[in-house]
This record gives structure tokens, C-alpha cells and sequence, in this order.
């Protein structure tokens, strides 16, 4: 019987493992241009960790971070990047699990700094005792949160520059995108991550995204923070708040496509369904808070400025 | 049947009382869970919904929502919970231990294991739509596999060798479908929310899924309630009353997971309504299968009912798993039955 609980636990965790954590980033110090000095102290959710040297093998078991530390210019120090680092395309790919870390087969390749979205199975203790330092970065809680990891791994690997010149082409980029296009006259989006209707509040990180665009969450209503801002709705409730922009983040995990959201009991009365505003994104695109991010806020402004148009049409 | 037997279990017959009793609360729970939900309609519109007779294309909202997304929720849920609770008293009468539920011999994790496997290895071409099935048989499999097993002892015919064969094949296929999860972390979510249950998502068509396989399991083991009685006399006892035990086993926990296997593949594993719905009728009404087994199927549709309909309003418009309810109120429960059956033992 614990065992039903246990996976009742580890649902919910699972909903909400890409919920926020508010990292305990340092303060930072206005890193100069200058070299970086080493040994650097940063303090961590996971507590202090302090690095000896400039890292030269880096394992990164978090598809995130390998999109961080590729685009500071760090890539070269890279040896190692888990089954899910698909991007950048050339990282060095293995079949290493941040999920269920096998310290052996990380320790195999004499890494000098892992970087991890969260600690599993109690690596950054076992990795301590080895010497290696492990850096924990969970998923951001907002893009400054995104910029803060960027800037730590640019400090850590020594790509101040790199770093520095990477948020502040994001920022710009994302102002520009968020600009040219007319606020949203509260258009009401539903964010699916499966097709038992989780979704996320505009208190998350995707959600934000979304209401800088002006869009109303349908999950707001649920409560901001329930379930750490990922609740699961009911479809009488998701029928009844009729979204006008549906996005299906759940076409990879869960195979869903327009027409088997159509094809749900009721959900032909939706706005969204109704007037093709159902958008099918990739899973990963839109659960990561890297520096691809800026890929879909592009992306989101085309269809809102595509939903726009339609709705002032009719 | 020797009169003497027939003398044993007259007694026991289905009392009116408590059918009217139970069905009363049915209806209360159907008309609880219709009148509420994340959307507040007032009573008159969720009749008018039912009964209006519009094609589907021109309804309005409301009656979209209370005729395609409420109605077969709230039926759905009964029908579920009604199948779960019969399978639970059968399965108890079967194994003559009242801690047997409809997953015992491995329906749950052998739909489970189906469902992981069809998940994330199924070709990227077919659909999600595969999955119940592969859930469905994998449940009957792990059953089967599980009587097999028992039977192919020497000393076969006990009960004890069958549960255990079942605890064997359960724990086997935890560990494939832990190793199969675990090399496809992608696929995780969609594996959780399968397992977790989707009262909220099956729909018209989970039910008619479903409905066969409950009316076939239903008649066959309502067939069997005198034997059931029987077989709680002993099997010594009810081989020499004329009853073929083994056989009758068959039949029963065949019929059994047949609805189970159909249950959990369209709405996940719930847990408890199997166990505790029999043993609150057996504590209130005493002992007889005549009348354990009607009325398990008639409160566990209304139990099932209001613990979906808490489920859905608690947080609304958020929804709360409904293992957590059913287990919020079955675990507590559980542990007053094992105080009780501590005090029967001794």
C-alpha cells in the first residue's frame, strides 16, 4: 500500500520538478573583464563549493546547463554531457544519467566540475569526497534567474566575457521580440504539459514568459503557487474558461496533436480549437531555461500576433 | 448441495433493507457528483442539460459540459468503483484472507508494466491509443501467468501457493517496469499520469470500454455467491458439499480480473476501494457472499462517485489525484480493520 502512496509522491514531485526553486545565487560582484582568480568560493542551495582551478573537464548532466555553458564559450572544457544534452548538437554526448547518477562512470572520465539540475541519489556528497566539486542548478524561477546561472558558469569557467555578452544579447533580443508585438488584449492561454491536464501559472517560469506578452493563464485561477505553480485542472474547468490559445507541450512526451485535442470530449466548444490556435511545441523547448529561451519567446510572438489577428477578425 | 449446507447459508439472505439502504446512497452520490463541479451550474440547468435533446454541435456550453465531460465522469467513476469493489469481495471469498484486493495476483502491476512497455517502446506512429490496450493485457498476463505458476506446484491446489505465485510475478514485473522507466525518463510523466488514473480524461468511450467486461465479471461472479459462501466453510469442507473448488477459483478470479484488468487499463490503479467497500458491508451486514457481493458493487459506485467528486471540487478548478482520496480515507480505515481482525484472532 506505500508503495501507491510513493507513486503518488513521486507524481507530484514529477509535476513539479521543473517547478521553481529559488536558486541561492551569490551576490554577485560585478565581475570585471578581468581573468578569474581561482580558487572561487560560490555559495549554492547545496552549500558552499568552492572551485580549486580553472575547470578543463566539465560533465554536464543537465540539458540546461549544457546549453549554458556551450553558448558562455565554455564548450572546449566540456567532456561529457548526459542522454538529454541534445543541444548544442556537438556536444559530447554519452549515456550518463542526471536522473540515476552512476558515480563510477562519472568518476571515469576525471571530471574536474558537474554541473546537475538537482541532487540525485546524494552525487554532490560522493563527488565531494572525490574532490570534484558539483554545482546544482535547478530550473530558474524567471529569465533573471536564467541570467544569474549564466553569469555564475561564465564566472566559474572563466568566460566572464563570454557570459556577460550572452545575457545582455538575450535581454535585448527578448525586449526587441516582446516590443513588436501589440500587448495582447487579454487573450487567455492553456498551457498543457500532459494530457491529464497539468499546466502552469503565470507564477512559473513558462508562465512568465507568457505574461509578458500580456496573456491571461487559465491556471492562474487554480491558485498562483498550487502545486508549486503547476496544478492539474479539470476539463469541465478548462471547457468552461474556453482558452483562446492553447499550447501543447506534451507532443513529445505524450504524442498529442491538434486533433486529439479536438477529439476530446467537449473540448470542440473551445475558442482556441475552434478558430486553429492549438499550438504543438517540442516538450524540451518549453520546459528549459536556457539560453534557447530566447528561440520561444520568438516563437510565442508569432502566435500571439497570429491569435491577434484571427480574434479581431471575428 | 446437502440441505444441512443450504440451512448454513439461508440465513444470509439479501436483506431489502440494506439494498434500499445502499442504493439511496448510489443515488445521493450520482446526484452530489452531477450537481457539482468545477463549473457552478445551478440544478435546473443540469437537468435541463440532461433531458434537452439538441444535436451535439448546437449545445450550448453548459450542456457540453454536464453531457460530455460530467455524465460519463460520474458514470464512469461508479462504474470503476463498482467493478474494483466486487472484484475485492470475490477475490477475499476466493483466497479466504480478508487482506486480498483486485490486484493481488498482479492485475495492477501486470497493467502497469503494459502500459510502461507500450509507452516507450510503441512505434512513434501509434497512437496513445495503444496503451489501454497493452495495459489490458498485460494485467490479464501477469494473472494468468500468476494461476499457472500456482497450479504447477505439487501442492498447486492451496490458495497460499496461488497468492504467492502472485506476490512473485508482482514483484518481477515491478522490477521490469522500474528498469523499463528508467531507461526512458522521457517517457516518466506520461507513464505516472497512466498509472495514476483518468477518471477525468476516458470519457464516452472509457465507459463503453469498460462496460463489457464489468456486465460479463458481474453476472459470473454474482452466479457464484453460494459457492463463495461454501468455499469460506473450507475446502475440505466444500469439496465434500459437491463443489469443484479448483475450478470454481478458476472461474471466479478469471471473471475477477477480467473487470479489473478492463478497470485499471481505462482508469489507472486505484487503491483500497477493493479492499475496504467489501469489509465496511461485511462489518455492518455480517458475512454472507448473498449479500457482500450486490451491495460491494452498489457502494463502490457510490464511494468511488463522491471520492472523484471531492477529487475534482477540493481545489477546483485545480484536481486532486484521486488514489490520494480513496487512500486518505482507506488507509486510516485499514488500520482500525487490522486492530479488528488482531482481536478476532486472539
Amino acid at each position: 500500500m506505500s508503495r501507491k502512496i510513493f507513486i503518488i509522491a513521486i507524481v507530484l514531485f514529477a509535476a513539479t520538478a521543473c517547478a521553481a526553486k529559488k536558486t541561492p545565487v551569490a551576490p554577485t560582484p560585478t565581475p570585471s573583464a578581468a581573468a578569474v582568480a581561482y580558487p572561487q568560493q560560490i555559495t549554492t542551495s547545496a552549500g558552499l563549493v568552492t572551485i580549486p582551478k580553472k575547470p578543463e573537464r566539465i560533465i554536464s548532466l543537465s540539458a540546461t546547463a549544457t546549453q549554458m555553458v556551450f553558448a558562455v564559450g565554455a564548450g572546449r572544457q566540456v567532456v561529457a554531457v548526459d542522454q538529454y544534452s541534445t543541444y548544442p548538437t556537438n556536444a559530447p554526448r554519452t549515456k550518463l544519467s542526471g536522473f540515476q547518477p552512476n558515480i563510477e562512470a562519472i568518476t571515469g572520465y576525471r571530471p574536474d566540475l558537474v554541473l546537475i539540475e538537482s541532487d540525485q541519489g546524494g552525487l554532490v556528497k560522493s563527488m565531494n569526497a572525490l574532490h570534484v566539486p558539483v554545482l546544482v542548478l535547478p530550473a530558474a524561477k524567471d529569465l533573471s534567474g536564467t541570467y544569474d546561472q549564466i553569469n555564475e558558469l561564465g564566472r566559474v569557467t572563466s568566460h566572464v566575457d563570454g557570459a556577460q555578452r550572452l545575457v545582455s544579447n538575450m535581454r535585448h533580443e527578448i525586449a526587441q521580440i516582446v516590443t513588436s508585438v501589440p500587448k495582447a488584449s487579454n487573450l487567455s492561454i492553456y498551457h498543457e504539459l500532459d494530457q491529464t491536464y497539468y499546466t502552469a501559472t503565470s507564477a512559473t517560469f513558462i508562465g512568465q514568459i507568457y505574461k509578458m506578452f500580456g496573456l491571461t493563464d487559465i491556471a492562474d485561477k487554480a491558485g498562483l503557487t498550487k502545486n508549486s505553480g503547476y496544478p492539474q485542472l479539470s476539463s469541465e474547468y478548462i471547457v468552461s474558461a474556453d482558452p483562446q490559445l492553447i499550447v501543447l507541450a506534451d507532443t513529445v512526451c505524450c504524442k498529442q496533436t491538434k486533433a486529439s485535442v479536438a477529439a476530446r470530449p467537449g473540448w470542440s466548444k473551445i475558442a482556441a480549437v475552434q478558430h486553429d490556435e492549438v499550438i504543438p511545441v517540442d516538450d524540451s523547448l518549453a520546459s528549459q531555461w536556457g539560453p534557447r529561451i530566447v528561440d520561444y519567446v520568438r516563437l510565442v510572438a508569432g502566435v500571439v500576433t497570429h491569435a491577434e489577428s484571427v480574434y479581431k477578425a471575428t | 448441495m446437502t440441505d444441512e449446507a443450504a440451512a448454513r447459508v439461508a440465513s444470509h439472505r439479501l436483506r431489502a433493507r440494506w439494498l434500499v439502504v445502499a442504493l439511496a446512497m448510489l443515488a445521493l452520490a450520482m446526484a452530489a457528483g452531477m450537481l457539482f463541479g468545477a463549473k457552478s451550474l445551478p440544478p435546473s440547468d443540469v437537468l435541463r442539460s440532461l433531458v434537452g435533446s439538441s444535436s451535439h454541435g448546437k449545445q450550448p456550453l453548459d450542456a457540453v459540459i454536464v453531457r460530455s465531460i460530467r455524465l460519463p465522469r460520474v458514470l464512469l467513476a461508479g462504474l470503476v468503483g463498482g467493478v474494483l469493489a466486487l472484484a475485492g469481495a470475490a477475490y477475499q471469498g476466493v483466497f479466504a484472507n480478508p487482506l486480498a484486493d483486485p490486484y493481488l495476483l498482479g492485475a495492477a502491476s501486470g497493467a502497469e508494466v503494459g502500459a510502461t512497455i507500450a509507452i516507450a517502446y510503441a512505434p512513434a506512429a501509434w497512437s496513445v491509443n495503444s496503451v489501454p490496450v497493452a495495459a489490458f493485457l498485460g494485467s490479464i498476463a501477469a494473472v494468468a501467468a500468476a494461476v499457472v505458476l500456482g497450479r504447477s506446484v505439487r501442492a498447486g491446489r492451496s490458495t497460499t501457493v496461488l497468492i504467492l505465485a502472485g506476490v512473485a510475478i508482482a514483484a518481477f514485473l515491478t522490477a521490469v517496469e522500474t528498469y523499463v522507466q528508467q531507461q526512458h525518463q522521457a517517457a516518466i510523466r506520461l507513464i505516472y499520469s497512466f498509472i495514476l488514473g483518468r477518471l477525468g480524461t476516458a470519457g464516452w468511450s472509457g465507459l463503453k470500454l469498460v462496460l463489457p467486461y464489468a456486465l460479463v465479471a458481474a453476472i459470473v461472479i454474482l452466479l457464484h455467491r453460494r459457492h463463495l459462501d461454501v468455499l469460506s466453510l473450507g475446502d475440505d469442507e466444500a469439496a465434500s458439499l459437491g463443489i469443484r473448488v479448483a475450478r470454481v477459483r478458476l472461474i471466479l478470479v478469471a471473471a475477477a480480473t477480467l473487470a479489473t484488468a478492463a478497470a485499471v487499463a481505462i482508469a489507472g490503479t486505484i487503491a483500497f476501494v477493493g479492499i475496504i467497500v467489501p469489509h465496511t458491508i461485511r462489518l455492518i451486514t455480517g458475512g454472507s457472499y448473498r449479500t457482500i457481493l450486490p451491495l460491494s458493487i452498489i457502494v463502490g459506485a457510490a464511494f468511488l462517485i463522491l471520492a472523484d467528486l471531492v477529487a475534482r471540487t477540493a481545489v477546483a478548478p485545480a484536481e486532486l489525484p484521486i488514489g490520494v482520496i480513496t487512500a486518505l480515507i482507506g488507509a486510516p480505515f485499514f488500520v482500525v480493520l487490522l486492530r479488528r481482525s488482531r482481536v478476532v484472532a486472539q
